[in-house]
């Protein structure tokens, strides 16, 4: 029950409930309250979160860049720090090894070979952030600082041709970036394959 | 005996009948002396692995010789209680999940259900498919929290005691990899061909009902679902569907879940595919947009020969594969022999089965094993009598909107073979004059 990990706020807002509480027993107590004295749900579950109590987790960045951290990276740092701790897996250029091949691949989406890479099939700039920061790298992840991050994804792109040398990238100049697979996706046509001409099933 | 074409269909009172192995055995190797040469060749064909496979004293002693009375009934058993929990029995370990030996690592990997040797509808847990993306944790379910915030009145925090209070659900539904499998791969038995699917009976709370105790706000459209995995996954889910049938599960097939499958708490959307269905569930960002992920956008989206890709396709369509006989089995007689297998559909119940034991040529409606449950497992079965001819035998599913399960050749006309996602192609299985059974798909080398 909320009441008893918080009695100070629930004391606050519920003084009522608390008296009536204190009146009955233990099991009814707890009906009256789901019943009565509903904070934000009908079960009185749980525990308010504030956002600073949240931060460390809330790190999902949507296209629209809400949720991006300040700081800011260089293509130059990220070229140190991916040879230090990405080029193992993911390949001295972006190559591919271990892990996914990150750079290239330009105008292969449509042909027998396709090659997926976060310059030639990627829509939004945004997620290569999101994505390092979560997960990357595997052994350790969620170990780099923002700026590092920043840094990191400065790189990916310039490997990509996306930004230049000399680049500096901060929360508003990543989310100004048009990736250019931008406009490749479309949404699910499923069912998409009709059987026909096939005999009907004898009963 | 009856012409190859009409070997599927209702067989004859004497074959209809249950027979004992022993006594089939018999009367095959009697009939066989009866009708000469070629038949008794084929036995004895046959005759010389089934020794191989079953050498019970019963096979290699003559037909009346009396029954030995074996050493376990001469004998007190374990204990009780010698195992507190249980295990299979040591003639079945290899019923275990199917790893792929040259992966590039071990961290985002998978395993695969073994379907050949289950039956019924619920897959045990310690055989349930695997699919993890930062390998997998171990989580304190005492210090494990999910975080439900963003378009809510009221954000808030739950730990596993606060989520086991909620009224609480249980349901069957199946959950299925949406690369199970790839376009252009072909696997041996069933496990390696269609085995990132199983089906269990999950245990949680409505995920509606943890969204309504915080309360969401109008402007909400989709909810982001993460994970306290070394990857923390994370996928978009529509609202709908949240309201819908998402549930927060916490138990599987009666106990908690395993760490494999998302211990201590996991989302499972029914009928969507398994990535989505957030395993070590932390957090709940109610938005009004998608977060387009990695998993959402680099992975998870069905790259088309026209160099697009579609998004969001989250539905896994129809599907069915006979489990046995399947890839790496043998038949090893001649006679009668049952055709198993499993149907599923994410948009709902299986409405029919059929079979085909003559590679396509005819169909035939297979019986289907009740429960037949929305978004779960469904058993079929089809009764065939193998004369011993090479053929194929496959099965089709069709789902309660009409939706047919098609060829791969049909899929992979309109898809091509580079989209990776959601193959929920027909598996043909190859039947060879000695009764080994292949991949029709693998050519014989």
């Amino acid at each position: 029950m909320r009441a008893s990990k918080h009695p100070e706020a629930s004391r606050a807002c519920r003084p009522a409930v608390l008296a009536l509480a204190a009146a009955l027993p233990l099991a009814l107590a707890a009906t009256a309250v789901a019943q009565t004295a509903p904070a934000h749900g009908r079960y009185d579950i749980g525990t308010p979160l504030t956002e600073t109590r949240l931060a460390p987790w809330n790190i999902d960045v949507a296209p629209d860049g809400r949720n991006l951290p300040a700081g800011q990276g260089t293509v130059a740092a990220g070229r140190t720090l991916y040879a230090a701790q990405c080029a193992a897996c993911h390949g001295a250029q972006g190559e591919g090894g271990q892990g996914d091949r990150l750079a290239g691949g330009a105008g292969t989406l449509a042909s027998a070979k396709p090659v997926r890479t976060v310059g030639s099939y990627w829509p939004y700039a945004t997620t290569l952030y999101d994505y390092i920061r979560r997960a990357m790298p595997l052994y350790a992840p969620q170990s780099l600082t923002s700026d590092q991050v920043y840094s990191a994804t400065a790189y990916l792109l310039h490997l990509n041709g996306l930004l230049p040398e000399d680049a500096t990238l901060d929360a508003q100049a990543l989310r100004q970036i048009r990736m250019p697979n931008r406009d490749g996706f479309v949404d699910d046509p499923r069912p998409d394959v009709a059987v026909a001409g096939g005999p009907p099933a004898k009963p | 005996m009856q012409a190859s074409t009409d070997s599927s269909l209702a067989l004859d009172g004497e074959a209809d009948e249950p027979a004992p192995a022993a006594r089939t055995r018999r009367d095959f190797l009697r009939r066989g002396v009866a009708a000469g040469g070629l038949l008794a060749a084929t036995a004895a064909v046959r005759a010389a692995p089934a020794a191989n496979v079953m050498p019970s004293p019963a096979a290699a002693a003559p037909a009346d010789a009396p029954l030995e009375i074996p050493a376990w009934t001469r004998a007190p058993g374990a204990a009780t209680g010698a195992q507190l929990y249980g295990q299979p029995s040591a003639f079945e370990k290899k019923v275990v999940r199917h790893l792929r030996p040259n992966d590039k690592q071990y961290i985002s990997s998978s395993t695969r259900s073994p379907l050949q040797e289950l039956d019924g509808i619920i897959t045990p847990n310690g055989l349930f498919y695997e699919r993890h993306h930062g390998g997998v944790p171990a989580i304190d379910p005492a210090q494990h929290r999910l975080a439900v915030h963003g378009l809510v009145d009221a954000p808030l925090l739950f730990t596993m005691d606060d989520l086991r209070r909620f009224p609480s659900e249980s349901h069957i539904y199946f959950l299925e990899c949406s690369g199970n499998p790839g376009y252009s791969v072909y696997g041996k038995t069933a496990a390696e061909a269609n085995g990132l699917v199983s089906c269990a009976e999950w245990t949680g709370v409505p995920l509606r009902t943890v969204l309504a105790e915080a309360g969401v706000q109008p402007k909400a459209k989709w909810v982001v679902a993460e994970g306290a995995d070394a990857a923390a996954m994370t996928r978009s889910i529509p609202l709908e569907k949240c309201l819908d049938d998402a549930l927060l599960v916490y138990s599987q097939n009666g106990e908690r879940l395993r760490p494999e499958q998302g211990y201590p708490v996991r989302l499972l959307l029914p009928g969507f595919e398994g990535n989505m269905s957030i395993k070590w569930l932390r957090r709940l960002h109610v938005t009004d947009s998608p977060v387009y992920s990695r998993e959402e956008t680099s992975k998870y989206t069905d790259l088309m020969p026209d160099g697009t890709a579609r998004r969001f396709t989250f539905y896994m369509e129809a599907k069915s594969i006979i489990t046995a006989p399947s890839g790496g089995q043998r038949l090893a007689q001649h006679g009668f022999h049952e055709i198993r297998g499993i149907a599923w559909s994410g948009r709902g119940k299986i409405a029919r089965v059929e079979v085909s034991v003559d590679d396509g040529a005819t169909w035939h409606q297979a019986e289907l094993q009740s429960p037949v449950l929305s978004r779960a497992i469904t058993r079929f079965r089809f009764p065939w009598k193998w004369q011993g001819e090479p053929t194929v035998i496959q099965s089709r599913a069709t789902d309660e909107t009409g939706y047919v399960q098609p060829t791969l050749e049909a899929l992979v006309a309109v898809r091509g073979v580079n989209g990776t996602y959601h193959n929920n192609a027909i598996t043909p299985w190859r039947v060879a004059a000695t009764g080994e059974v292949t991949n029709a798909r693998i050519k014989a080398s």
